[in-house]
């Protein structure tokens, strides 16, 4: 129960009912609403299973149902990811073996259901959720599908107010903007015009017909039981987000080193600590918000280490970390963490101009907790199952699907928005939701008096919100992008 | 490289400060000195004493027009902005305030500078919690109003 956490300046966290649960024989307490994942983490456990090849302890990483660093065996169905899988009671929860064993649960022999819609979007996170809004808004029906217990995406552990502009709702905190676009969603539907599919993941696409160009499999877990449903659409628009990046350095994969977001999941939408003691990598704006957000949640940062010569977030954030005196250390990186089975602490050390470690100036630090917030890549592996054109840019983070200003790609109907077709932030996540939504609704004949000139505000806001100093790299990499895109149309 | 960059710690010199009469009366001073896409305070201030050329310009805060009455230390999502009124040899200040434990009025609390560091006592004068962000005004000693940027609550 210590690392539970009770008192929040923030979020008001409220009592939940407590349920039990069975880990490898164990009986364990956790809370409605868990995921099973935060429940072993509150209870102590952080090691969730052991790598292919050497054994090596393994606990979450992603925290979001990106990485399989927490697959485990749930009332004996194999690789249940434990970090998105709801705590429900009574379950058996085991570490698996290096191969999971055969599955002995029964599985139904139920056929598919089938579900049509005008347009499918993928993920509803900020992006999603605004294209879905936009493009019911126009007349189009949609159906939202999502891997999550609840909507929102990451915005549903983003206590901190957001920049941009009054309209787009700066000031406002990520987690109220999420109840916000989940109210305006119920208004949908209740006309019928969206369906929402959560607990949901697409896992193919196939070639669909004449009426409906696209149809994808989609599996649909009740429980930790599946269920496969085909979609036909028109249209479908990505918004799968994005995945945290990895930092190479021994260590790197024992349980307590983190992804910045993951930390962030963990003790702001399930109320449990990380750990004690936190060493935060990288300075940018997840770095220094999270490290503010463990703060706030009772966990001492013992210091942020920047491997850039400057702080590369927001002053006004790394202001707030240094009044709580909290170093921030550039032109420093993490060059090991050890322990036996689990974090221990690290060695941090100081780099040359040439980004070289300085021989003499390692220090020793003790904690249980690593953080890393060093970019975020694309997620983007179902577009190229779609055959979409695929580019590397550097300024999107990775490997994007090439599209045009209404965030269409280059194969028809399907569009991005978001993360996944370039990181950027929420607000600008929104703002490509609402052009994709928008654009694929007009290109199906959805049509409304004004909707071009809607159109057109939505491109100007984002120009103008990339217009600054901190907005060039994506600016450049959407640049880039439609260069591209362009050529490819010549 | 402005230093700023390096430490994440402004100096006053980075600042356009008000004048004595200003500070009499009482400012918002606004700590925000990279052009970044952000204007709520513009909206917020209720006599038009904030002015952007654009969403990604630096805000002006007109001192003249400046009422002092805090409603931008609530507003600014990267919690920038402090109210600073002095007079003879008390200051007060009004600061952001997210944590726990929240200070009553009367109290004694740590007054902290950019670097963190303690640098002399402040009383609680006043406790606005309204949203999640609480404004809090405390009084310290007057030499010290440029520089004290923070509290310490103890439970």
């Amino acid at each position: 129960m210590l690392l539970r956490i009770k008192k929040h300046p923030i979020i008001d966290f409220k009592d939940c009912e407590q349920i039990s649960f069975y880990f490898n024989d164990t009986k364990l307490h956790g809370f409605k609403g868990d995921s099973i994942a935060s429940a072993l983490h509150a209870a102590g456990i952080k090691k969730l299973t052991t790598s292919l090849k050497y054994d090596r302890p393994r606990g979450f990483f992603c925290g979001i149902g990106k990485c399989s660093s927490c697959l485990m065996k749930v009332n004996k169905v194999p690789n249940v990811r434990t970090c998105i899988a709801p705590l429900i009671n009574g379950i058996h929860v085991e570490t698996q073996g290096k191969l999971a064993d055969w599955p002995d649960v029964e599985f139904k022999s139920k056929s598919k259901e089938t579900a049509n819609a005008d347009i499918l979007v993928v993920g509803a996170g900020p992006a999603g959720l605004c294209a879905t809004l936009e493009a019911a808004g126009q007349g189009a029906s949609v159906l939202l599908i999502d891997e999550n217990q609840t909507v929102g995406g990451q915005l549903v552990k983003q206590t901190h107010k957001f920049f941009g502009s009054k309209q787009e709702k700066a000031g406002t905190r990520g987690i109220q903007i999420a109840i916000d676009l989940e109210n305006d969603l119920k208004k949908f539907k209740q006309n019928g015009k969206i369906k929402v599919m959560m607990n949901s993941t697409v896992i193919g696409y196939y070639e669909g017909n004449k009426e409906k160009q696209h149809k994808f499999a989609v599996v649909k877990r009740e429980g930790y039981e599946n269920n496969l449903y085909e979609v036909n659409c028109r249209a479908a628009i990505f918004a799968c987000g994005a995945m945290e990046n990895m930092l190479l350095f021994p260590g790197n994969d024992l349980p307590g080193v983190y992804g910045a977001g993951a930390v962030q999941t963990l003790m702001n939408v399930y109320g449990v600590k990380p750990g004690k003691k936190v060493i935060m990598v990288g300075a940018g704006n997840v770095g220094l918000i999270v490290s503010y957000q463990l703060l706030q949640a009772g966990i001492e940062v013992d210091r942020v280490v920047e491997a850039m010569p400057q702080i590369g977030g927001y002053h006004v954030h790394a202001a707030k970390l240094r009044r709580c005196k909290v170093p921030i250390l550039t032109s420093h990186s993490i060059k090991e963490v050890y322990g036996n089975g689990k974090v221990e602490g690290a060695v941090i050390v100081k780099l040359d101009n040439n980004w070289q470690p300085i021989k003499g100036s390692e220090e020793k630090i003790d904690c249980d907790t690593i953080c890393l917030a060093v970019g975020l890549t694309p997620s983007t592996r179902f577009l190229y199952q779609v055959k979409a054109e695929m580019e590397f840019i550097p300024e999107a983070g990775g490997y994007v699907a090439l599209h045009d200003n209404s965030m269409h790609t280059t194969i028809k109907g399907i569009y991005v928005a978001g993360d996944s077709s370039g990181i950027e932030e929420a607000s600008t996540a929104m703002i490509e939701g609402k052009i994709a939504g928008i654009s694929a609704a007009m290109s199906l004949g959805y049509k409304k008096k004004g909707d071009s000139s809607l159109k057109k505000q939505h491109m100007d806001e984002l120009d103008r919100l990339r217009a600054g100093p901190f907005g060039e790299k994506p600016r450049i990499g959407k640049y880039k992008i439609s260069k591209l895109m362009e050529k490819k149309h010549a | 490289m402005p230093s700023y960059e390096k430490t994440g710690v402004l100096s006053t010199k980075e600042l356009k400060l008000p004048s004595k009469e200003h500070l009499e009366k009482g400012v918002a001073i606004i700590e925000c000195i990279q052009e970044i896409p952000c204007n709520p305070c513009v909206a917020s201030c209720p006599v038009n004493a904030i002015s952007m050329k654009n969403i990604n310009a630096l805000p002006l805060v007109d001192f003249k027009k400046c009422i002092g009455c805090g409603k931008c230390v609530g507003s600014c999502p990267g919690l920038a902005i402090f109210v600073i009124k002095s007079k003879d040899d008390k200051s007060l200040i009004t600061l952001p305030y997210e944590f726990l434990p929240v200070p009553e009025v009367g109290d004694i609390v740590d007054a902290l500078d950019r670097w963190g560091n303690t640098r002399c006592n402040g009383t609680v004068k006043r406790v606005l919690k309204k949203g999640k962000t609480m404004v809090i005004t405390i009084e310290i000693r007057e030499d010290l109003a440029m520089e004290i940027r923070n509290i310490r609550v103890y439970a």
